[in-house]
């Protein structure tokens, strides 16, 4: 994922690693201790599936998190993602109810979220707003179209959403979902995007300085406008595949998921600020969030609401690690 | 010259601001091969000959032609396409994305439609290789200096096939070395048939390399001339359009007759062995009430480490300070304000001014502290102070209620000065007052130090000019690596031969260094 592979570089030791590198391979270290505990305390820990299962439960988390780093990383925020993955799976059971095909409703789930995000993108690019009383606005709006479809949860009966949902690829012994499939897939692309594409780099050209990026002649509206659109799709997909996971559509699912989306990528460490970050961070911060949900499950007699103390925890670290590698690097 | 076609020419621009007439009939001509210095007081409309140039404003009136053919650029971005590029004072790139790429970004070399960060490297080492600079392009922009920064812009400039590459102030913050490296590669550059404009403070640097000078003043052309046909003097006098003579005047202020009378008394300051270890070695200085004390010395050699001192900005371990004879200690800059000391940082920018409030606010946040929140200032008494030192002051545009980034340097200089002669200081430090500010501006507040010191004010004086320091204090102090080294009495004899003398051999003999 590094963007420049680095060159041979006389005067440097291999071991002296770049600042910018320093929070994702803290995030990495932190996992690797976080499993190796598990291991040791548990014994059905070391299962391989326990690791597949992190990825079958946290797809949708992942997928939503590739398209808030992209948004971060211009040094923008979009609140919007919970309510735009509850809409999509609103919409979707309430189309599949009504009997609509589902590659209809697909197509349709598919196009609601990135067309909120465009729009978002474009109010907050033409009228230069801050982006996050634009994304708080998409939030309620999006939120308030779930319980405007139903205030109740829909169930999915349809064929096709239920073989998504149960179908098995095995591998060995294990299993992992198609969801988790999809969910790679977009975390490879947005990889891809990010690294090799003009997008991608404008996307770092902006979070680094708005100004500059405008002055050296780069595309910065469009490219707002895009990263607004990216995270309206991921938002979209995550939906579906929240659906995939829960056959249902209900209107207060994934209330404040965007705000575990956001940590997820600032523990894979994304500044905040913008400009600095990986896609494959934002990976390492979704599963280290995953990890701390597993081991709380296995303890079995800590309360769920651990998750969130040490959550919390965390990201102050963090936080305090990208200040402290910033100010080193100064 | 006149064999050859101009690659730019700008005919009878003008350009309006609301109130403010910025550019009236200016014409400007480019051509190619050649170094031209843009010259001009700060309001003189460099800048907004350059931004009407690049696009970011519209024209008023006046034509603007590239080989020949006219045009109208929409912002720097269609600009830098047609092949006129700017590098700006503060570089304007990606200091979070690596060398190579802040050359090549939007340009990217690709492959499938796929950045190839190979050949993008392997063609920025080329670049930078021929205008020597041998860096790893691979590390990010922001952990270089800010000259390399610079360097690593002029780069992408050229390789986007500038054919005019305006550099707007490019060598104010850089050192001797560094600027001796940017005009090589300017003259580089020129000799491979780029025009360059070229916006800076610094005459010598305009002897040192341009071929021809443009001068503006007031938003109107006052001409152009052959660098080898304009003293240096009859430059200066163009770009303020008045005489000299305003300085002479201050040399009679601080002849010796009157040094007497301000040596009497109680020193206002006395600073007795005060230091700092590793800040700044025990130094003993004394400024008397109306007494203008020079500190001279290179950059780094410990002059705002002793304002700081005197101010409370740091603390000192050691030795005594006194006011007006009563030993005190200066905890921090809140004490030092209630012992009527002020501090004009060097730093206006970052220490001083806050760019957002306007010129009123700013003038009034210093008294306003020393009131305490509580006692707010009346809005009216606010008006009347604040008029006055507008008008005192000739701060410009003299609209009290502009915010204060939109000024130029030296009207933000005089913004910092009134909100601390508002406070009817005693002892006024100013720490490099006058740089990176023109001619005009310098002039004013030279005058100004010397009214207030005859007004009975003491001023610490800190400049890395010494003519500016010679013509105004009435002593000076010579800091060398962080140690006071020599005091100097500026009586007849002195010069700045001897004061160089002083920070070069760190003498501390008065009289034994020959003129």
């Amino acid at each position: 994922m590094t963007t420049t592979p680095l060159a041979a570089r006389p005067g440097r030791a291999w071991w002296r690693v770049p600042p910018r590198h320093v929070p994702v391979l803290a995030t990495a270290a932190l996992l690797l201790v976080m499993y190796a505990v598990g291991v040791s305390q548990y014994q059905a820990f070391s299962n391989i599936q326990v690791v597949f299962n992190v990825f079958i439960d946290n797809g949708f988390l992942l997928v939503v998190a590739v398209g808030m780093t992209f948004v971060i990383l211009t040094g923008g925020i979009d609140l919007s993602v919970g309510s735009v993955v509850a809409m999509t799976a609103m919409v979707s059971a309430s189309l599949l109810g009504d009997g609509l095909h589902p590659a209809l409703v697909l197509l349709i789930a598919l196009l609601l979220g990135p067309t909120l995000g465009f729009a978002m993108g474009c109010v907050i690019h033409f009228f230069d707003i801050q982006p996050f009383i634009v994304t708080l606005a998409g939030m309620f709006f999006a939120r308030g179209m779930c319980t405007w479809i139903s205030t109740t949860s829909i169930p999915i009966t349809d064929g096709f959403w239920t073989t998504a949902a149960q179908h098995r690829i095995h591998l060995g012994e294990n299993f992992v979902s198609i969801s988790v499939l999809i969910a790679l897939a977009v975390l490879a692309v947005g990889a891809a995007v990010l690294a090799y594409t003009r997008l991608g780099r404008n996307v770092y050209a902006i979070g680094g300085n708005q100004q500059s990026a405008l002055l050296m002649g780069l595309p910065v509206g469009r490219t707002k406008i895009a990263v607004y659109t990216i995270s309206g799709l991921c938002s979209a997909i995550g939906g579906i595949l929240l659906s995939f996971y829960t056959l249902s559509g209900a209107p207060l699912i994934a209330v404040g998921m965007e705000l575990d989306v956001i940590a997820a990528v600032v523990i894979g460490g994304t500044l905040l600020t913008g400009g600095s970050g990986y896609v494959f961070g934002t990976l390492l911060g979704v599963l280290v969030l995953s990890i701390i949900q597993t081991l709380i499950t296995f303890d079995g007699t800590l309360n769920s609401w651990w998750t969130k103390i040490v959550i919390g925890g965390l990201l102050f670290v963090f936080i305090l690690l990208q200040r402290l590698v910033g100010i080193r690097t100064k | 010259m006149s064999d050859r076609h101009p690659v730019l020419t700008m005919t009878a621009i003008s350009k309006l601001f609301p109130g403010v007439r910025a550019l009236d009939g200016v014409d400007l001509r480019l051509f190619p091969g050649e170094v031209h210095a843009l010259m001009g007081e700060n309001g003189a409309g460099k800048s907004t000959l350059i931004k009407v140039l690049t696009g970011v404003y519209g024209t008023d009136s006046g034509t603007i032609a590239l080989d020949g053919a006219e045009v109208s650029f929409s912002g720097p971005m269609q600009a830098t396409a047609a092949g006129v590029s700017t590098v700006y004072q503060e570089v304007n790139l990606l200091p979070n994305l690596s060398v190579a790429e802040n050359i090549y970004i939007g340009r990217e070399p690709r492959r499938l439609g796929a950045v190839n960060w190979r050949e993008m490297r392997r063609r920025a080492q080329e670049l930078l290789a021929r205008i020597d600079l041998n860096i790893d392009v691979t590390e990010l922009l922001g952990s270089y200096s800010l000259a390399v920064q610079q360097m690593v812009a002029i780069a992408r400039a050229v390789d986007i096939r500038a054919r005019v590459l305006i550099l707007d102030e490019p060598t104010s913050s850089l050192d001797a070395d560094e600027v001796a490296q940017l005009m090589r590669i300017m003259r580089q550059l020129r000799d491979d048939g780029i025009a360059i404009i070229f916006v800076t403070h610094f005459l010598d640097q305009v002897y040192a390399i341009a071929d021809r000078i443009t001068v503006l003043r007031n938003g109107r052309l006052v001409g152009e001339y052959l660098t080898s046909e304009l003293p240096q003097i009859a430059l200066v006098e163009k770009m303020i359009g008045k005489e000299l003579d305003a300085l002479e005047r201050l040399d009679e202020a601080t002849s010796g007759d009157d040094r007497a009378a301000l040596e009497q008394g109680t020193p206002l300051v006395a600073a007795d062995g005060l230091g700092r270890s590793g800040s700044v070695a025990p130094f003993s200085l004394t400024i008397h009430q109306g007494e203008v004390v020079g500190l001279a010395g290179l950059l780094g050699s410990g002059r705002t480490e002793v304002a700081r001192l005197f101010f409370g900005a740091d603390r000192a371990d050691a030795g005594r300070l006194a006011v007006d004879g009563t030993p005190v200690t200066i905890r921090n800059p809140v004490a030092a304000i209630d012992r009527d000391i002020a501090f004009c940082s060097e730093n206006r920018r970052t220490e001083g001014l806050v760019g957002e409030l306007s010129v009123r606010e700013n003038i009034i946040l210093a008294m306003q502290a020393s009131r305490g929140w509580l006692r707010p200032v009346p809005r009216r008494r606010q008006d009347e102070l604040v008029q006055h030192w507008i008008k005192a002051l000739s701060i410009r545009p003299a609209d009290p209620e502009m915010p204060v980034r939109n000024l130029s340097g030296g009207n933000q200089q005089k913004v910092l000065l009134a909100r601390w002669l508002i406070t009817e200081p005693r002892l006024l430090i100013l720490d490099e007052p006058t740089r990176g500010i023109d001619i005009g501006a310098k002039t004013e507040i030279q005058r100004l130090v010397a009214q207030l010191s005859d007004g009975g004010m003491a001023v610490l004086f800190i400049s890395a000019e010494l003519e500016e320091v010679l013509r105004l204090s009435h002593k000076v102090a010579v800091m060398r690596d962080r140690q006071l080294v020599s005091e100097l009495t500026n009586d007849d004899t002195l010069d700045a031969a001897r004061i160089m003398q002083a920070i070069a051999s760190g003498s501390s003999q008065e009289g034994t260094v020959p003129a």
